[in-house]
């Protein structure tokens, strides 16, 4: 008997009953240490005294959150879109009006609350395609083969969701970088697929190695049906932005071996480094002529998160699928149709990502200002970063080519690895766990992305402020010193 | 390719609604036709079909959007106030930033005490709501976890006939066995505790039943069920050891007099602490019915009762790997559970759009059951709420003889027909389950009342024509 004299009653729903592929589901990004960061910040609120007076979040790839703002004509159409009475007020420019009222009109009821195809707006795809028609210098793109989504995130995932299948030693395996944003690991975890982790090579700016890619999958085929292969690039956590060579020589693979390939493209605007391009994998594919472009399945993702957007909370995307069964794009179709449609407003801002102001328009000279600047800044971090964690003992820093994020490999006294380790942690977490108390500076550890065996890294993000980034990267020399030194 | 997904239906976006963008592309090229415009009385869409979003929440959307115009003096204050709590919630101030997984706090907070009023004071925990991208999400998000075990002991879903195809398509995609129940025809599609023991019983010979999903008000019958009968549902989910899913997000759209919305949690409390500290109940809301009809938003919350303390936690993780539903979706959430209030600048517009609104709904459902109940070999239950009909069609034999020819459905057969004809566009009653042998279509309520008179017209029209022809 209970407390209150009911019969004790096991609960329907416990972690035996559960569906055990979520148990098996991890996403360090929002994991144990981010939960740790938002207790600390409450505590912080309720006046206990810390050796800091904030949490910096440096944990997640969210540009607003650590004050980067919003483009000033994205929002200006948004507003039009929500309010239309907007459309009166002489404060908003001519280009944002008509923009929002060419979206208008392609909503039910003139509407921004109507459900949309479950594709997405006839008209934003469209233009999502001569978007992509613009940027690969000319190559087609079929607004058919445009799925608007919610967030990168729900194509990717609907995409493996359509790759899984199999039992046993048939069951899909899909490969994926090492490291990895872990959606991948988590997706495949729940979707009960096989992950084939591919090493990226720290040593060559964690560049892609064909022979790798051959290592895993030969290594794969003993114990599953290797489907898939996955490359995120501009790469997360890594940065890194693979050559135009590389990218040839994945397809080649892709080809070769009989792979879907899926291009995690949504830093393609965030490139810094001399010398580094953005090259699509559509591009690409069709530039190496018919015997590949006509063969080789590819889904390339993209969202309105990242770049110089930062639209994290409008859940905006799309995915390009290129050489998709017809009868699987029908499956496709029908699937994505079970959730109604991806948010309106999260169109609406792709919209106008993929279609900005025009050299000849009112808004033009402020969003490039605001875009220009943007990347600049981010750039910078980026240079910044990578030069004072290189000048750590104990850090090292690959360049930052790209994307959002540095993901340096730290040296650990084998003091602090046997410490964790009896603590049943991870060694980086540990480490990371003891620097978010001791300075309120909130990474996500290696072990959360995936490193080669008795390595260690942190993921910390170039979002916050510059000078606000000095002071973390300065805390953090600090604290490695003086846990190197504590652990020796 | 994952055949799990091959099996997967959802007749409301399904072929025949295929077939109705094909003909209004006809028609925009010129193709001549019987008719000149396509209704598509398909889905619960109710901008699509001319119905005006509330004014106080576009407001409110359009200050988070663009704060700027928080200095213009447009708005009203109450606006401006709702707008500024959101942003200050929100990471950097900017609906672009992502909010925590579970939905932004004070959104949550707002959200609980809604349920807590609404519910006559049984309070609301803001850790037990989860925020999400329409209904939709946190009822797949609540099947998932519930999905478990093989063959014989994989995971029973109860669901009734007929059901919103949401429920038939995530039981398919997640290989979960399910299990029907069939509201009563005769009875007004109400639910019959000896019709759930019944396929109860019969589904533990070949799966494991686990959870017993409702949706009150009813889609797409439109009944709203009586206290009484949640209750006997409550005690049955209690005594058979079931997980229910309380879909209510047709909660405000009651028109039938004598009828009246009960929360399953309302219910469950009220019932007494033998119940309220053991059934697990999730009840889900949306913001894209009711009076709102925001559907476009993808906005949504779940409140989670008596769920395990570490499933709990895996569903936090869980929801985490998407990051966080949509933060316009949120916001306009906000608004929904937090309305203006008697006093406030905006309250007199706010009610008198939310009672048109509402009562145009009422009128159009009553006037869809008359119309159709005029018709011969159509019978059409009260429509006690929701935003649909889902009346009985009598099908001749040879109608049917030609449809089962054909491969079609009969019912499919007839609405396809239909649409040909009249440029009517419904979902045939076998996307939605039905007693076999009977055949139904379901039809929105949401046109213009104008248009929905000629509509319905133009069905009975259709129906007398069809009942002849294949006499």
């Amino acid at each position: 008997m209970t407390e209150n004299g009911c019969e004790y009653r096991e609960r329907v729903l416990t972690m035996d009953t559960m569906n055990p592929n979520v148990k098996r589901v991890e996403y360090a990004v929002r994991g144990p240490i981010v939960q740790r960061a938002v207790q600390i910040e409450r505590e912080l609120k309720m006046g206990i005294k810390k050796p800091f007076t904030e949490v910096i979040k440096a944990n997640i790839g969210d540009c607003h959150a650590m004050g980067q703002k919003p483009i000033t004509f994205f929002r200006q159409v948004l507003a039009l879109c929500s309010y239309p009475d907007l459309l009166e007020d002489s404060k908003f420019p001519e280009d944002a009006k008509s923009r929002a009222r060419r979206i208008l009109q392609a909503c039910g009821g003139g509407s921004l609350g109507a459900y949309s195809t479950s594709q997405g707006i006839e008209m934003v795809r469209q233009d999502v395609a001569r978007y992509i028609e613009r940027r690969d210098g000319g190559i087609t793109c079929d607004p058919d083969n445009i799925y608007l989504s919610t967030g990168a995130s729900d194509a990717i995932v609907t995409m493996l969701k359509l790759l899984v299948s199999g039992e046993g030693a048939s069951r899909t395996g899909v490969m994926i970088s090492i490291p990895q944003y872990p959606l991948y690991s988590a997706a495949l975890a729940e979707l009960g697929a096989v992950q084939i982790s591919y090493y990226l090579d720290e040593d060559n700016c964690w560049s892609l190695d064909i022979n790798e890619l051959r290592r895993a999958l030969q290594e794969a085929k003993k114990h599953c049906r290797p489907r898939a292969l996955c490359i995120i690039n501009p790469g997360n956590p890594t940065g890194q932005v693979q050559s135009r060579q590389c990218i040839e020589d994945v397809i080649r693979f892709a080809a070769e071996e009989h792979l879907f390939l899926m291009a995690d493209e949504v830093y393609q605007d965030n490139v810094y480094a001399d010398g580094c391009k953005f090259h699509s994998f559509k591009k690409v594919l069709f530039e190496m002529g018919m015997e590949y472009s006509q063969k080789v399945e590819l889904a390339s993702f993209h969202s309105t998160s990242k770049c110089y957007m930062g639209e994290c909370g409008f859940r905006g995307g799309y995915m390009e699928v290129v050489n998709l069964d017809p009868e699987v794009k029908v499956q496709l179709t029908k699937l994505v149709s079970v959730r109604l449609c991806p948010p309106v407003p999260g169109q609406a801002l792709l919209d106008v990502v993929v279609s900005p102001p025009q050299p000849d328009e009112p808004s033009y000279d402020t969003f490039m200002k605001e875009r220009t600047d943007t990347l600049a800044t981010l750039a910078e971090k980026a240079s910044m970063t990578q030069e004072i964690l290189n000048q750590v003992p104990g850090i090292k820093c690959n360049p930052v080519q790209g994307a959002m994020y540095t993901f340096p490999r730290i040296q650990l006294p084998p003091k602090a690895i046997q410490e964790a380790k009896e603590k049943g942690q991870a060694p980086d977490m540990f480490y990371c766990m003891k620097l978010l108390e001791e300075k309120g500076i909130c990474l996500v550890p290696g072990s959360g992305f995936g490193q080669r065996d008795g390595t260690y890294h942190f993921r910390m993000t170039i979002l916050p402020p510059k000078e606000k980034l000095k002071i973390v990267l300065a805390k953090i020399k600090e604290f490695h010193q003086h846990f190197v030194e504590q652990y020796s | 390719m994952n055949a799990n997904v091959k099996k997967v239906d959802y007749a409301v976006r399904g072929p025949i609604v295929q077939r109705a963008v094909q003909i209004e592309k006809e028609l925009k090229e010129g193709v001549k036709k019987p008719f000149e415009e396509v209704i598509k009385a398909n889905i619960g869409d109710a901008h699509a079909m001319g119905q005006r979003p509330i004014t106080f929440f576009r407001q409110v959307m359009a200050l988070c959007t663009y704060p700027e115009l928080l200095d213009d003096n447009k708005f009203p204050e109450d606006a401006k106030n709702r707008a500024r709590r959101i942003l200050q919630s929100c990471g950097g101030n900017s609906i672009g930033a992502y909010t925590t997984s579970q939905g932004i706090d004070c959104v949550r907070h707002d959200v609980a005490n809604y349920i807590q009023r609404r519910d006559g004071g049984i309070p609301s925990d803001p850790d037990n709501i989860y925020l999400t991208t329409g209904a939709s999400d946190g009822i797949v998000t609540i099947l998932k976890l519930l999905t478990a075990g093989e063959g014989r002991t994989r995971t029973g879903v109860m669901i009734s006939i007929p059901q919103y195809p949401l429920y038939s398509a995530s039981i398919a995609e997640l290989g979960a066995v399910q299990v029907s129940y069939y509201l009563n025809e005769e009875k007004c599609w109400s639910l019959d505790i000896s019709e759930l023991q019944r396929a109860l019983q019969a589904a533990r010979e070949h799966c494991n039943p686990r959870v017993l999903c409702i949706i009150n008000p009813g889609n797409p019958t439109g009944q709203v069920q009586s206290r009484q009968c949640i209750e006997d549902v409550i005690r049955f989910a209690a005594k058979e050891n079931l997980f229910l899913m309380a879909d209510e997000v047709y909660q405000d759209n009651v028109y039938a007099e004598g009828c009246k919305f009960h929360s399953f949690k309302k219910v469950l409390f009220e019932m007494g602490p033998e119940y309220s500290s053991k059934v697990e109940l999730a009840s889900f809301h949306s913001t894209s019915k009711c009076y709102m009809g925001e559907c476009g938003f993808r906005g949504g919350y779940m409140e989670v009762i008596n769920m395990d303390a570490d499933v709990k936690a895996q569903l936090t993780k869980l929801v985490s790997v998407r990051l966080c539903p949509p933060a316009p979706g949120q916001a306009l959430m906000d608004l929904v559970v937090n309305s203006p209030q008697p006093g406030e600048p905006s309250y007199q517009t706010f009610m008198k759009e939310r009672t048109a609104v509402l009562s145009a709904l009422a009128e159009k459902a009553k006037l869809t059951e008359e119309i159709l109940n005029t018709v011969p070999g159509i019978s059409c239950n009260p429509v006690q709420g929701a935003m649909y009909s889902f009346p009985r069609i009598t099908l001749p034999e040879r109608a049917i003889n030609e449809a089962k020819a054909k491969g079609q459905a009969p019912d499919m057969f007839y609405c396809m027909k239909l649409l040909e004809e009249t440029g009517i566009c419904l979902v045939p009653g076998s996307g939605f389950g039905q007693r076999e042998g009977t055949y139904h279509f379901r039809m929105t309520i949401l046109p213009p009342t104008d248009k929905l008179k000629i509509m319905l017209n133009k069905l009975k029209e259709f129906h007398q024509k069809f009942t002849q022809q294949y006499s």
